[in-house]
């Protein structure tokens, strides 16, 4: 790589990396609280969670039995 | 009139101290706002029972590893991709072969059912993505109406149509990812940054807006702006492959699985990994990560044949599945949530609820 490209090539990751420190930020509490409320708003409608019984989930339903 | 040279090594000297300095200040901002971790905050949930999570469906009929799957949006067909270059759309329900198609490669890397129900899309060591409509009739060749949309310098190796039928995005060997548009072919925006293959990506769930991750062996994942194609975010916390990356149902946050047998959860408004998924005991890689609906559990499918499952807010693994007789290579929950399918190297894909 010819010098002038590998500065061009440093701008753009100085460039990119002014951006990136530049986010707004919101604290890892705060995030986590949102994280956890989505979870329990939720947990009721999540199938895999609460276990939906055979009568309901599609996949659990017993297939016809083969003789062996 | 006196011109100032500047020598180019001076230039990237000065360069290079800055952004080094940038990448502390960086770690400085991220690290003021990590006043707590995620478990922490969880620690009064309630604690998650016991899980009763079968193998209910067995998919026979690859001749070879199963590479990649998909669920379409009607949550009972999918769509599997195998190393012996055949592409099968199954009935998960009856566990019935609906189509098949020969690629022209082997190791069909991806594969990725179309909002419509009405195409699929895959590739692999042909460094594209082809579209093949699906037809009602089984004697059509799906073969004849292949469509090639996606052209890459390496392998293809992850592809997802975005919310239409109609744009396709690629993540590539070559390092890159792609936006195409499947009628033309055209490139519409292309995604540079990783500084090795790129392996994995994912949508925003539609509601979050235009953004998508990917993760790399450059053990970064970035966050991408699809209209502008500029990186927004990047994290760089495995120490190896990043092999899958999904956002959380929210969209909110994304987890990723890697080489280096962890799954981590990165959240995008602390802009920082919140939470490890590991054991001293899993020392194998996990290739493939999906949350279930409501975003508590997080299955991943790993190289040591099993299927580990996470309590995504607590940190701890809730139950271990067996099953599979070698590597589990995808692994994706059904668009219900009412089941999860995994596709492994043994040949077979498993549904389990």
């Amino acid at each position: 790589m010819s010098a002038a490209s590998s500065v061009v090539a440093m701008k753009k990751v100085v460039q990119q990396l002014r951006f990136e420190a530049n986010i707004n930020r919101v604290k890892v509490s705060q995030a986590a609280a949102e994280l956890q409320q989505f979870c329990i708003q939720n947990a009721l409608q999540d199938p895999l969670l609460t276990g939906v019984s055979s009568s309901t989930n599609p996949f659990r339903t017993q297939k016809l039995c083969s003789f062996v | 009139m006196a011109a100032q040279e500047v020598q180019p090594s001076e230039t990237i000297a000065k360069l290079k101290s800055e952004s080094e300095a940038l990448k502390t200040k960086l770690e400085e901002e991220r690290a003021k706002l990590h006043d707590v971790e995620l478990h922490q905050v969880a620690e009064k949930v309630e604690p998650l029972g016991q899980f009763v999570m079968k193998t209910r469906r067995t998919l026979k009929g690859h001749g070879n590893k199963v590479l990649c799957m998909d669920w379409c949006k009607d949550k009972r067909r999918i769509v599997s991709s195998s190393q012996d270059g055949k592409v099968i759309v199954w009935d998960a329900f009856t566990t019935n072969k609906e189509h098949a198609v020969t690629m022209p490669c082997t190791w069909v890397m991806a594969c990725a059912y179309a909002p419509s129900g009405c195409a699929v899309a895959c590739g692999g060591l042909d460094n594209k993505c082809s579209v093949y409509p699906l037809s009602l009739d089984k004697n059509e060749n799906l073969a004849a109406k292949k469509k090639s949309v996606a052209m890459h310098t390496n392998y293809l190796s992850a592809c997802s149509f975005t919310n239409s039928d109609m744009q396709i995005l690629t993540s590539s060997g070559d390092g890159t990812c792609a936006l195409w548009d499947v009628e033309s072919g055209q490139l519409l925006q292309s995604f540079h940054g990783h500084a090795a293959d790129v392996l994995c990506l994912d949508l925003a769930p539609s509601e979050t807006g235009n953004t998508f991750v990917s993760g790399g062996c450059d053990k970064k994942a970035n966050v991408w702006d699809m209209r502008s194609g500029q990186c927004i975010q990047s994290f760089e916390t495995h120490e190896s492959d990043i092999n899958s990356v999904r956002y959380y149902p929210s969209g909110d946050a994304f987890a990723s699985g890697s080489d280096d047998a962890t799954c981590r959860l990165y959240d995008l408004r602390a802009d920082r990994e919140v939470a490890i998924y590991s054991k001293e005991s899993i020392i194998f890689g996990a290739s493939s990560v999906d949350f279930s609906i409501s975003g508590r559990l997080l299955f991943g499918g790993y190289n040591d044949y099993t299927i580990n499952v996470w309590d995504v807010l607590k940190g701890t693994r809730v139950s271990i599945l067996f099953g599979h007789e070698n590597r589990v290579s995808t692994l994706r929950v059904s668009p219900d949530g009412t089941a999860f399918c995994s596709g492994s190297w043994d040949h077979t894909l498993r549904v389990w609820a």
